[in-house]
């Protein structure tokens, strides 16, 4: 079962290598990964995406803050969470399809980043399943390329697991 | 004032009152050794940086201050790997300073260039390559803040050359600031009053005792909750020496070669008070049949132990010494109030595990002809009054010293115990001599073991360190040849160590007193006579080659399902 763990760390050379070391030293692979600065830019916040048992979940967490560069740790899947991912899409076009390549894409709100001669690129965003399902949609032309972020995801409300005071995390 | 980084780097270690380093010069740390010079601090050479690593970790253990050790670049640096790794499972606090190649050659593969911040990642509890001259003061505060405190372990400090060599404003920080390190943690009350109840509840109670009892310096505490209590105490590897091994309330160690009584306790125990521990595999075997029938208290702190390997019905984070102490006032208060009934129930448990200590003790069958590994365990015990620091390197005669030896206090056993370092023993045992140079040092290795680092004779003659080297040498791998003989049919693949030196004479080419033992009638005298002699000492003890170490619980099996040694006419090991 996947499960979106929210982390944040220093903002330093060194901090996604030895996460991503917890991880394969195990034998596990990360699903998606996304990292960067926040609004303090001594901070980055890392949304990981995985498929492992919730007690194996449960320990590697506990591993995770334990390192001195992890402030604060979270496994958002056990609460009320929203999740964005973004996808870039270049399929390759007939002039002949033009018009009917576009108006699939405005299916899913996507928007054209690129027109080439014979090409477009889409960038479209929603939640894991929305994005699949929008590259599932073009399978039927030539995809040419596809690049996604990962999942980036944020527990609702004002409770955020994550807080953070100058000497510290608090929970 | 300003200076140049290595001097900041000896200026850092003096205020961290470093008395002494282990380690080995090279190219990129050459500014280092010039500083050291002259510097107020002993740096003890070794000839090879694993001994260096082990001599630090040796230190740390025997002193529960943090071990120090210093290496060049790359090789240097590599060779360190197996040391800072021992350190790591067995969480002892050390800092591992290398020397790299200069800041814009890094990742050039420059000459003796080695990612070792990379290679370390994983086994280490932090590391850093520092950046900047004037980060050195800071990195070094941490790293020794980081190394000593919660959990201990090793950090390892990467220095570039030209950052040695440039200069920075000096100023050592006052404290430390990491947010996403908060290493004290305070038990719960609520949670130590719940604990207090079920143990003096329970009906068949046993503590489990572990590293984190002597790392956190409670072995005073344990005894007194323990008798407060009534309940009997078994360690682990790690923890022997956090509770006296002659005491009627001590079963002993536990797990694959623990006493036959430990495991049986833990097997009928309906409460088990692990302290310190981590629920190694070497210790519970099975884990679904590991005290199956008792509610499980952890007193740990490290959060991540918690519920690793067994449900635990209790978690209590905290430091072991404070925990008990918390824990005393409400033992106290308690027994005051238990009934009659409590004290004879008590009683009856306790009869048991000495109905069970008497019908299946430790022994072996002693032999006129041929020295038993256990009988030279117990010869040594009784040389020195089980008053000696004990450093072990790993195999059979680990496990027969850790069985035989009869220690009182905390600190005085050192033993690769989660790695299984080999080789780990006599380097260990060179730090723990600087550490105590008062003390009687002996390192009980085996003639496999002391063959990977005994270059380090060197080291001991240099300095005329007083370490006492027992080789328990029975011309095997024994361990290995022990498991062939019992899993693989007798077939001793690689295990003949037969055309071994002459370690007598060995000793003899570095300037060191070497004697040969073969015969038990000798035995005595001779370890005796050792023992007086100041300086180092290597005595090498020609035992039975194919003794067993029993019991044996077979891995994987549960740890009701010991293998019993089969003795004609035993010889046991006295408890009293």
């Amino acid at each position: 079962m996947n499960q979106t763990l929210s982390l944040l760390v220093e903002n330093k050379s060194g901090v996604l290598a030895r996460i991503a070391g917890l991880f394969s030293a195990r034998g596990y692979n990360i699903e998606s990964l996304s990292v960067a600065k926040t609004d303090d830019p001594t901070l980055s916040h890392i949304t990981m995406v995985v498929d492992l048992e919730p007690r194996i979940v449960e320990h590697l967490l506990k591993l995770l803050d334990k390192m001195i560069d992890v402030i604060s740790v979270a496994n958002l899947s056990g609460g009320k969470m929203v999740e964005r991912e973004l996808v870039l899409l270049k399929v390759r076009v007939d002039p002949a399809q033009r018009m009917e390549i576009l108006k699939e894409a405005e299916l899913f709100r996507a928007r054209v980043i690129d027109v080439g001669s014979d090409s477009y690129i889409f960038e479209a965003t929603g939640d894991t399943e929305k994005i699949e399902a929008f590259i599932d949609l073009f399978r039927k032309y030539t995809i040419e390329e596809v690049a996604r972020t990962g999942a980036v995801a944020m527990s609702r409300g004002l409770t955020s697991p994550h807080r953070v005071t100058a000497t510290g995390r608090s929970k | 004032m300003s200076m140049k980084g290595a001097r900041i780097f000896v200026e850092c270690l003096l205020r961290e009152n470093v008395e002494v380093i282990f380690g080995i010069p090279g190219g990129v740390v050459l500014s280092i050794y010039d500083e050291l010079y002259d510097a107020p601090i002993k740096h003890v050479l070794m000839r090879h940086e694993q001994a260096a690593a082990h001599a630090a970790d040796g230190y740390a253990r025997a002193s529960g201050k943090v071990g120090v050790c210093l290496a060049t670049s790359g090789p240097g640096a590599t060779n360190l790997v197996t040391g800072i790794v021992t350190a790591h499972m067995d969480s002892v606090p050390l800092v591992v300073f290398t020397g790299n190649v200069p800041t814009h050659l890094i990742g050039n593969d420059a000459f003796q260039e080695a990612d070792i911040v990379g290679i370390t990642r994983p086994c280490t509890k932090h590391n850093y390559l520092v950046r900047r001259t004037e980060d050195l003061p800071r990195v070094i505060k941490e790293a020794f803040y980081i190394a000593s405190t919660g959990r201990p372990g090793p950090v390892l400090v990467d220095m570039p050359k030209d950052l040695l060599l440039s200069e920075a404003e000096f100023s050592y920080p006052e404290t430390v600031s990491l947010r996403g390190y908060r290493p004290v943690v305070e038990a719960d009350r609520r949670q130590i009053e719940a604990a207090a109840r079920a143990l003096m509840e329970a009906k068949r109670p046993v503590v489990y005792a572990g590293g984190g009892v002597i790392t956190s310096g409670a072995s005073a505490e344990l005894l007194e909750v323990a008798e407060l209590a009534e309940i009997p105490v078994t360690t682990t590897l790690m923890g022997i020496g956090g509770f006296p091994t002659v005491h009627r309330l001590s079963l002993g160690m536990l797990g694959m070669h623990g006493t036959w009584y430990a495991n049986t306790a833990i097997s009928h125990a309906d409460l088990l008070f692990a302290i310190g521990v981590r629920f190694d595999d070497r210790v519970t075997g099975k884990l679904e049949e590991f005290a199956a029938e008792a509610k499980k208290i952890h007193v740990e702190i490290d959060p991540s132990e918690i519920n690793k390997n067994v449900p635990v019905d209790l978690p209590i984070l905290g430091d072991a010494k404070a925990v008990l102490q918390q824990l005393k006032p409400y033992l106290i208060e308690m027994r005051a109030k238990m009934p009659p009934e409590w004290h004879d129930e008590r009683r009856a448990w306790i009869t048991q595990i000495e109905r069970w200590k008497r019908e299946h003790p430790l022994c072996y069958d002693d032999d006129e002809e041929v020295i038993k590994p256990q009988r030279l365990i117990e010869e040594i015990s009784r040389a020195t009054r089980g008053d000696a620091i004990i450093s072990v390197d790993v195999g059979q005669h680990q496990m027969w010293a850790a069985q035989f030896y009869r220690f009182k206090r905390p600190r005085t056993w050192l033993s690769s115990s989660g790695l299984g370092t080999m080789g780990f023993g006599f380097p260990a045992a060179i730090g723990a001599q600087m550490a105590r140079p008062d003390q009687l040092v002996v390192a009980i290795v085996g003639d496999g073991g002391f063959q990977m680092t005994m270059q380090e004779l060197a080291t001991v003659a240099e300095h005329r360190l007083p370490v006492k080297v027992v080789i328990v040498n029975n011309a095997y791998l024994g361990m290995v040849r022990q498991w062939q003989q019992i899993f693989f049919n007798g077939r001793y693949s690689a295990v003949d160590l037969s055309l071994s030196p002459d370690f007598a004479r060995l000793a003899e080419a570095f300037g060191i007193v070497g004697y040969r033992v073969t015969r038990p009638a000798a035995l005595a005298d001779t370890i005796e006579e050792a023992f007086s002699i100041p300086g180092p000492v290597v005595l090498d003890v020609h035992v039975a080659p194919e003794e067993n170490v029993y019991p044996m619980v077979p891995p994987g099996a549960s740890i009701k399902e010991m293998i019993e040694g089969q003795y004609k006419s035993p010889k046991t090991f006295q408890l009293t």
